[in-house]
């Protein structure tokens, strides 16, 4: 009997009239995730493709893969790095049982890879488990339906938590996004900031002890290094580079720094599988980078002698932090993000400002790129407002 | 210069009275729910800062500061206790006189802010911004600055504070939430959002 065939059997328990109706959004789930819907749009909506909310959000998991693989690698190159500098042959806590098998060398891949896995995989399984848990609540009360969205967000989310987050507060932070971020407004499509950044947002305010600080980014316990970011907010570029650090290194990911985000290369193959698929705006993205390069040209010509920050040039900022995480993955959630073309390139290109601004002349955030983008999502609706405005007026006065 | 412009970025994003200060919530909740109607409110909000504040300045430098009547040749007279008084007083005064000359000479202004200049004269951000004045001791030159600033940021956070209302007039809220609850929520998250600046040292 195939899978199809047992959904089809227990479906008439979940439609209107069966005994477990209160649950239909619980099987729609379950039957959606797996098959295709057989709902179709009728009639000419749909001009360029038929595509639907399913595929659009399965498409951007797909595009995390290579930041998925990085994330483990990375976490656990940098974790046995760390061991081989302390001179540790071993680590106390449960995750040294499957270690035994693997050892911690550098040297191994498969080491680096499952010392990783066993860090990524704890905080990817709470997310989803409490906030699917939350999802389900949701639409089983209000009934919506539970879509692949959720599952956009909660990888979203894993991928920018420090490695060695306490797994309470992650759970904290994605009940606090996905309640408060997107559900309370009525769930997928109706929130204005994006969910993953906005429980973000509540831990590192509600917990700066474990969002920030140079202790956080290698999971070892008792290691500290500081990520290249919060290094060039100190010291500038000669301090990165003095801290062994090449670009080309940045760029490939191998640095310390929140999971899935130090990769700028698994980050642009993302991108473009992304914007292959239509599924990305070009134009946030576009605009994002643009308002990067040019505020930090601006620093850059204006410079300072007090503050290492200003001199940063933009190739710089693209590899450091979250920066291309956030214009990739976080400033193209089509929701939260600005709906008119002009405004897309106005919302990405004010993300991007922000960014390099909150970088450099705020001294409160090493990392910008969060409340960039947060602080961005609250201005689209006004930037699609004047937009639509100025169209309005262009046609007035064509057809006067 | 340098110290107006950073005063005048301060008062409009770091300092923002609407979202760091939550200062005049009534109207910011009660007024936001069009994007032009917030619009309105908000020039209006910032054209009555700009001339209460050095107003206020004026009346309280020349009258109320210690030693401030040594021109009449008082001395050892300190007044500043009657600063919150008198900033009452100088608001209501002049929005009514504001109020009387649009009225007169710039009637097409004064049906557009018409409703909304009357209900300023209450407004908690207007009477925050002057005694904000008075507490940091700002000089006649600054409380322009931090008159126009503040009321620029105010107006700035109720536009963006409309927009996003009326992008949620397509949403599902529960029923519980509706109307005044997802505002709050919705404010709450904003000044999420404005923790962008805090920390900002000018």
């Amino acid at each position: 009997m195939s899978a199809r065939d047992l959904l089809d059997s227990i479906e008439p328990h979940f439609t209107k009239g069966g005994k477990l109706e209160k649950y239909y959004g619980l099987y729609e789930m379950v039957d959606t995730f797996i098959y295709t819907p057989s709902d179709v749009t009728r009639g000419t909506t749909h001009v360029r493709d038929g595509v639907d909310l399913k595929r659009t959000m399965t498409f951007v998991v797909i595009a995390t893969l290579f930041c998925v693989l990085m994330a483990m690698y990375n976490t656990g190159y940098q974790a046995n790095h760390a061991m081989e500098l302390m001179k540790l042959d071993k680590i106390d806590n449960w995750r040294s049982i499957p270690m035994m098998i693997f050892g911690y060398s550098t040297m191994n891949p498969l080491s680096n890879m499952v010392h990783g896995a066993l860090y990524f995989l704890p905080i990817y399984l709470v997310t989803l488990a409490v906030g699917g848990v939350w999802e389900v609540l949701f639409a089983t009360v209000r009934g919506h339906e539970v879509n692949e969205g959720f599952l956009v967000s909660s990888m979203l989310y894993t991928l920018i938590m420090p490695p060695d987050m306490p797994l309470w507060q992650v759970a904290l932070g994605i009940s606090f996004g996905i309640v408060i971020g997107k559900e309370v407004f009525g769930g997928t499509g109706k929130n204005f900031l994006n969910p993953a950044l906005t429980g973000r947002a509540f831990l590192y305010f509600a917990y700066p002890a474990s969002m920030t600080g140079d202790s956080i980014w290698v999971a070892v316990d008792g290691y500290t290094a500081a990520t290249p970011l919060g290094i060039a907010a100190t010291g500038g570029i000669e301090a990165i580079h003095a801290a062994n650090y090449s670009w080309m290194q940045s760029f490939l990911g191998f640095e310390p720094g929140c999971l899935g985000e130090t990769s700028t290369l698994a980050i642009l193959i993302g991108a473009a599988f992304l914007l292959y698929t239509r599924v990305a705006s070009y134009r946030i993205m576009g605009g994002v980078f643009a308002g990067m390069v040019a505020t930090s040209l601006l620093f850059n010509i204006i410079g300072s002698d007090t503050n290492p920050m200003f001199a940063i040039p933009w190739y710089w900022h693209l590899t450091l932090g979250g920066f291309a995480f956030g214009m990739v993955y976080m400033a193209t959630d089509p929701v939260s993000a600005a709906m008119t073309d002009t405004g897309r390139w106005v919302f990405g290109g004010l993300v991007g400002l922000m960014t390099v601004l909150i970088r450099v002349v705020n001294p409160a955030f090493p990392e910008g790129i969060m409340l960039a983008i947060l602080f961005s999502n609250m201005f689209a609706p006004t930037i699609d407002y004047f937009v639509i405005q100025a169209n309005i007026r262009r046609r007035m006065k064509r057809h006067a | 210069m340098e110290a107006y412009i950073s005063l005048f970025v301060k008062a409009v994003f770091i300092e923002n009275l609407a979202l760091s200060f939550f200062l005049g919530m009534c109207t910011f909740i009660a007024v936001s729910k069009k994007i032009s109607t917030a619009m309105g409110l908000g020039i209006a909000v910032m054209v009555v800062q700009a001339i209460t504040v050095p107003a206020n300045n004026f009346v309280y430098h020349s009258l109320l500061k210690e030693d401030a009547l040594s021109w009449l040749g008082i001395t050892g007279v300190d007044l500043s206790f009657l600063a919150l008084l008198s900033c009452i007083g100088m608001i209501a005064a002049l929005v009514q006189i504001l109020e009387m000359i649009l009225d007169k000479f710039f009637p097409a202004l004064y049906f557009a802010l018409g409703i909304f200049l009357p209900l300023i004269t209450v407004n908690c951000a207007i009477l925050g911004g002057s005694l904000f004045m008075i507490e940091r001791d700002y000089n006649f030159g600054e409380s322009v600055t931090y008159g126009i600033g503040s009321g620029l940021g105010w107006a700035l956070a109720i536009t963006v504070m409309a927009g996003v209302r009326e992008k949620l007039k397509y949403s599902d809220i529960p029923a519980g939430l509706q109307g005044l609850g997802i505002t709050f929520i919705t404010a709450g998250l904003m000044s999420l959002g404005f923790m962008a600046f805090s920390g900002i040292q000018l």
